[in-house]
C-alpha cells in the first residue's frame, strides 16, 4: 500500500478495513507468495547486472581481436561473421571451463565409468573449490554491512587466521583428527576475529573509522606474514623457500574425491554452505542478530531502544573477521595444506562485491560466490583454448559491481520502474562514521 | 483586469500517487490567498510546479493573463514569483547585504562587488515595507523572525510581485508571527501579492482575504475569512467533524514521580543547553513544556530519558536516582518516551511494523527467550497494537517507511503508551501530523494521565500545549522562565515568557 492510500484511509470514518481482507478486497496477492515475488523482483538487477557485462565483455574481446579487423577490412559480413566467432569460441571455452561440457557430462553419466565423470564434472568442482573461500569472505564483509561497518580488512584477517591456522596445522601433533582439524578451524577464526575486533574496539572507544582502521590492519597483517614465512622467518619450512611447514594430515579438510588429486572440492564447501545458515540465522532469528542489524539500520534508535551500540559494534566486526578467517583456514586445511609468504589471492577484497552483489544477505552472498567461482573457474580455461588473458574476467567482475552499486544505469538501460523505497538494502552509513 | 495568477486545471502524478487532481487557483492583486490543508494534501506540491522545480503533466500558469510555462526557479524569478521556503537558504556566516546579493551580485569596475549599492537599496527595501532589517547585520546574529524577512527582502530586490511563504510561521514565536502578519498587510498594501501556506487555522482566519482548501490533491472549496469559521475550516480540510479541544477531565495529580533538580546538560556544540532547571512532575497530571525551539527542551528530554549526559544535578524517577542511567535502565524503571524527531530517533524504518513495536522490548519474554526471537509472540503483539492503536497498515510486515507520517507516529505511541509506566515523556508528539491524528493522539495521552502515569508534553506548538497540559512550564534560553497553571495560561502570557520576558 502506498503513502496515498495510507493518508486516504486515515482521513476516512474509523473504519478498518486493512490488512489481508483488504488486499482481497483489491485483488492483490497473498501475502506469503506477495514475499516471493518481491524476493524474485531484487534478483532483476544482479541478473541484468550480469548479463550487460558480460555483453560489454564480448565487446572487449571482439575489440582487442586483430582478426576481427583484418576481416572487417575484407568485408563487413566477414567481419561480423569473424567476431561472432570469435565470441563463441571465448564464451565456449569459458562456459565449459567454469560449469563443463554438458553433452561430456551426459555422456560421462552414461557410461557410468568414473574416471569419465570426473573429467566431465571437473570444471564444475573447481567452480565450488574457488567459490568456497569467497562465500566464508563474502559473508564476513556482508555481516559487517548489516551492522553498518565497513570491514575492508577482510584480507588482513585472512592473512592472520592463515598463520594462526597452518601454525596449529604443522606444530600441534599427535591429535587426532576428528580434534585436530575442528582446533585449526577455530583457531583461524579467533585469529581473525581477534584481528578484527581490534578495528571494533578502536571505533567503540575512540570513534576512529573502521574503513581506516581495517586498512591499517590489513598492512600489519601483510608485513607479519612476510615476516614469519621469509625464507629464515620463524616460521619457514627451512629449506630456503619462503613457505610454511606442510600441515599434518589430522588437520586435513576431508576431501570428496580421496583417491583423485586433480579434484580438489572438499568438505570446506559443505562447511560454507552451513556457516551461511548460521550466519542468516543469527542476523534474522536472535536477539543479537536483531540489534546488530538496528545498529547498522539506525545506531540513534538502537541507542534509543537502550541497545550498546559500542558493545555491539566490537562484536559484529569480531564476528565477521572470524568468518574472513574461516574463508583462510578452508584454504589452508581443504587445498593448500600449508602456507606460502604470497598466500594473497585478493579474496579478502573480492568480498565486497560478493557482498554488494548479494545485497548483504547471507544466501545472496553465496549465490554471488559461485558466480565469482565460475569466472575465475572458466576463465583459466578461456585463456588456455581461446587465449583470451585471464584479465577479462576482472572486467567483467568489475563492471558487475558498477552495475550492482549504481543500479540506475541498469534501470535506464532497460526502462525498469523505480523501485520502493524499502526494497533498497542501505549497506553502508556515510563516511562520518558515529 | 485579469487575475495576476491563475491556475487551470494543474495535474501533477507521482508514481501511485496524485498529488494534484486538476487544482483551479486564482490570485488578485494585492490580495492574500491562504492556501490550507493537512500535510500530503497538495500545496507543496503545488508550489514547487508554480515555482518550476516540478512540471505539471496537466493545466496552465497564467501570469496577468498570460500563458507562462516554468521551467526552473529562475522562470519564476523573471516572471515575479519568489518562493520563502520552509528552511531557509541563508549563509549565516555572511551579512544580509552579502546574502541577498548572492546569485546576483552588483559589480563595480568589472569585479568589485559594490556592496555599498546592494546595501542602499536593501535599506530602502526595508523601509519602504516596513520590515527593520539592517543590512550590515550578521545573519546567524538575528532571530528566527528576522531571518525570514532577510528572506523576503531577497524576493523584493528581485523585483518578485508573487510572493510564496511556505508555512512561514512554523518556526516563529506567537510575537514574531504577529510581526509577519504586519509585513505581509504593508505588502498587499503596496501592491505585491502573497500566496500564504498553512495548515493552522487562527493564522488563515486573521491574514488571508481569500481561502483554497485543498484536501487529497483537489481543491475542496474556496471561502472567505468573513464566512468561515475555524470549525468549518477544520472539517473542510479533514472531511468530517473535527473535535478541537482536547476532551478531558480535570487532573488529580498523586505522588511525585520525576523529580528534576538544579539540572545542567550541555548541547552538541558543548555550549551549556539547560542552565540549572528544577521541575517536578506528578503522577496524573500533564506537565507541558513550552517554548521555542532550540531552548534547551531537546537537551532536557534526552538528559532525562539517559542519551545525553548530566552535566551537575540530578534526576529521580519514582524515587530511583536515575543521573546519567543507561537509557535501558531507565526505560526499565518505567518510562516511555516519544521521541521529538520520530524517524531519526524512534523508528527502524527498514523494519517492519511488528519489529518496530518491539524495539526496546526485543529482548525481555515473550519477545525472546534467552537468545532467540519468537517471531509468533512479536507477530501477535503486532497485530494486538495495531488494531488497539488504530495504525493503518497494509500488514504487520510492512515497513514503516512505506506508512504515512501519522501512522509511523502511532506505531511509536502504540509502542510507548502500550507499556506500563509510571512516566511518559512526549517531545513534540503531533509535528507535521494532520488534524485527525492529532486528536487521537491526544487522547490517548490523557488516557495515560487518567491512568496515573506522570506525563510531560514538550512542543513548540502553543495550542498543543494549552490543549493538553494541566501545568505549563516556558523554556527560554535553558532556564524555565515560568510556570503556569492552566487556566490561568493564556497565548499572550505564554508568548512574552518564550521570548525571555519575565513579566507575567
Amino acid at each position: 500500500m502506498d503513502r496515498k492510500t495510507a493518508a486516504e484511509s486515515n482521513v476516512k470514518a474509523p473504519e478498518r478495513a486493512l490488512g489481508d481482507e483488504a488486499d482481497r478486497v483489491r485483488g492483490r496477492l497473498p501475502r506469503g507468495r506477495r514475499r516471493t515475488r518481491g524476493r524474485l523482483r531484487s534478483l532483476v538487477i544482479p541478473f541484468l547486472a550480469i548479463v550487460t557485462a558480460l555483453i560489454i565483455g564480448a565487446l572487449v574481446i571482439v575489440f582487442t581481436d586483430e582478426t576481427v579487423y583484418a576481416a572487417f577490412g575484407d568485408g563487413v559480413g566477414r567481419g561480423v561473421a569473424r567476431a561472432s566467432s570469435v565470441i563463441t569460441r571465448a564464451y565456449g571455452a569459458f562456459f565449459s571451463g567454469a560449469l563443463g561440457n554438458p553433452v561430456r557430462i551426459i555422456t560421462a553419466l552414461f557410461s557410468g565409468q568414473g574416471t569419465q565423470i570426473r573429467r566431465a564434472i571437473y570444471p564444475l568442482t573447481e567452480t565450488i573449490r574457488i567459490s568456497t573461500p569467497y562465500i566464508f569472505a563474502g559473508l564476513a564483509v556482508a555481516l559487517g554491512f548489516q551492522g553498518g561497518l565497513f570491514n575492508i580488512g577482510a584480507e588482513g584477517q585472512y592473512f592472520v587466521a592463515g598463520l594462526v591456522t597452518v601454525f596449529v596445522g604443522y606444530a600441534v601433533t599427535g591429535l587426532p583428527g576428528i580434534i585436530h582439524l575442528p582446533l585449526a578451524l577455530l583457531a583461524g577464526a579467533v585469529g581473525g576475529g581477534i584481528w578484527g575486533a581490534i578495528p571494533g574496539l578502536l571505533k567503540a572507544k575512540t570513534g576512529a573509522h573502521e574503513v581506516i582502521n581495517t586498512i591499517m590492519m590489513n598492512y600489519i597483517a601483510f608485513r607479519l606474514a612476510e615476516f614469519m614465512l621469509d625464507a629464515n622467518g620463524p616460521m619457514a619450512r627451512g629449506d630456503g623457500r619462503p613457505v610454511s611447514p606442510e600441515i599434518q594430515p589430522s588437520a586435513y579438510l576431508p576431501q570428496f574425491f580421496p583417491n583423485q588429486i586433480e579434484i580438489r572440492v572438499n568438505t570446506g564447501f559443505l562447511l560454507a554452505l552451513a556457516v551461511a545458515v548460521l550466519v542468516w540465522w543469527l542476523l534474522y532469528k536472535t536477539t543479537l542478530g536483531y540489534e546488530i542489524r538496528t545498529v547498522g539500520a539506525n545506531p540513534r534508535a538502537a541507542r534509543y531502544a537502550g541497545m550498546s551500540v559500542a558493545r555491539t559494534v566490537v562484536i559484529t566486526m569480531a564476528l565477521s573477521g572470524a568468518l574472513a578467517g574461516l574463508s583462510a583456514s578452508t584454504d589452508i586445511l581443504g587445498v593448500l595444506h600449508f602456507m606460502p609468504n604470497a598466500f594473497s589471492s585478493g579474496y579478502g577484497f573480492d568480498a565486497i562485491a560478493l557482498a554488494l552483489l548479494g545485497k548483504s544477505h547471507p544466501f545472496g552472498v553465496v549465490l554471488a560466490s559461485l558466480l565469482f567461482g565460475a569466472l575465475r573457474a572458466g576463465a583459466q580455461n578461456m585463456q588456455g583454448i581461446a587465449q583470451v588473458p585471464v584479465d577479462l574476467t576482472s572486467i567483467v567482475q568489475g563492471l558487475i559491481i558498477v552495475f550492482i552499486a549504481a543500479p540506475e544505469i541498469i534501470r535506464k538501460l532497460y526502462r525498469l520502474r523505480q523501485p520502493v523505497a524499502s526494497d533498497e538494502l542501505v549497506t553502508v552509513r556515510g563516511w562520518g562514521g558515529a | 483586469m485579469p487575475p495576476v495568477l491563475q491556475l487551470r486545471g494543474i495535474t501533477k502524478r507521482f508514481p501511485g500517487v496524485l498529488a494534484n487532481d486538476h487544482i483551479d487557483l486564482e490570485l488578485e492583486e494585492g490580495q492574500v490567498l491562504a492556501l490550507l490543508g493537512e500535510n500530503g494534501a497538495g500545496k507543496s506540491t503545488l508550489m514547487n510546479i508554480l515555482y518550476g522545480l516540478y512540471h505539471p503533466d496537466e493545466g496552465e500558469i497564467y501570469i496577468r493573463g498570460e500563458k507562462v510555462s516554468i521551467h526552473g526557479p529562475s522562470d519564476a524569478i523573471r516572471l515575479g514569483i519568489g518562493m520563502v521556503h520552509q528552511h531557509f537558504m541563508l549563509v549565516p556566516v555572511l551579512t544580509v547585504t552579502e546574502n541577498v546579493m548572492l546569485g546576483m551580485e552588483s559589480i563595480r569596475n568589472g569585479m568589485v562587488l559594490d556592496r555599498t549599492k546592494a546595501s542602499k537599496r536593501i535599506r530602502e527595501i526595508s523601509d519602504q515595507y516596513g520590515l527593520e532589517v539592517d543590512p550590515e547585520a550578521t545573519v546567524e546574529d538575528l532571530p528566527v523572525g528576522i531571518q525570514q524577512r532577510v528572506e523576503i527582502i531577497k524576493l523584493l530586490y528581485r523585483n518578485a510581485d508573487i510572493l510564496i511563504l511556505d508555512e512561514p510561521t512554523a518556526v516563529l514565536t506567537p510575537q514574531e508571527v504577529t510581526g509577519l502578519i504586519r509585513v505581509v498587510r504593508s505588502l498587499v498594501a503596496q501592491g505585491k501579492s502573497v500566496v500564504f501556506i498553512s495548515h493552522k487555522l487562527k493564522e488563515v482566519l486573521e491574514l488571508s482575504d481569500r481561502i483554497v482548501v485543498l484536501r487529497r490533491g483537489r481543491s475542496v472549496g474556496s471561502t472567505t475569512p468573513e464566512e468561515s469559521d475555524e470549525r468549518s475550516l477544520a472539517s473542510m480540510m479533514v472531511g468530517r467533524d473535527v473535535i478541537l479541544e482536547v476532551p478531558k477531565g480535570p487532573a488529580h495529580p498523586g505522588d511525585v514521580v520525576l523529580d528534576v533538580q538544579d539540572l545542567v546538560v550541555k548541547g552538541d556544540q558543548e555550549k551549556v543547553a539547560v542552565s540549572g532547571i528544577s521541575f517536578q512532575v506528578r503522577g496524573g497530571e500533564i506537565v507541558g513544556a513550552a517554548g521555542v525551539q532550540g531552548n534547551g527542551q531537546t537537551e532536557l528530554v534526552e538528559a532525562i530519558t539517559g542519551l545525553r549526559p548530566v552535566e551537575s544535578g540530578r534526576v529521580m524517577i519514582g524515587g530511583h536516582d536515575v543521573t546519567n542511567a543507561s537509557p535501558r535502565a531507565i526505560t526499565e524503571f518505567g518510562t516511555a518516551h516519544v521521541p521529538e524527531d520520530r524517524q531519526r530517533d524512534g523508528l527502524v524504518l527498514s523494519y517492519s511494523v511488528a519489529h518496530n513495536v518491539i524495539l526496546n522490548t526485543y529482548y525481555v519474554p515473550p519477545f525472546a527467550r534467552g537468545p532467540l526471537m519468537q517471531e509468533t509472540a512479536v507477530a501477535r503483539q503486532a497485530d494486538q497494537l495495531i488494531a488497539q492503536f488504530d495504525v493503518r497498515t497494509p500488514s504487520p510486515q510492512t515497513p514503516v517507511a512505506n506508512l504515512s507520517g501519522g501512522n509511523q507516529q502511532k506505531v511509536i505511541v502504540a509502542r510507548e503508551l502500550s507499556r506500563p509506566v509510571q512516566l511518559t515523556l512526549a517531545s513534540q508528539p503531533t509535528r507535521g501530523l494532520d488534524v485527525g491524528s492529532i486528536e487521537y493522539i491526544h487522547a490517548q495521552l490523557v488516557k495515560k494521565r487518567d491512568e496515573g502515569a506522570a506525563v510531560l508534553v514538550v512542543s513548540a506548538e502553543l495550542d498543543e500545549v494549552m490543549a493538553l497540559a494541566d501545568r505549563i512550564l516556558v523554556m527560554y534560553e535553558g532556564r524555565i522562565m515560568g510556570t503556569l497553571d492552566a487556566t490561568e495560561a493564556t497565548r499572550e502570557r505564554l508568548g512574552l515568557l518564550m521570548a525571555g520576558v519575565a513579566t507575567a
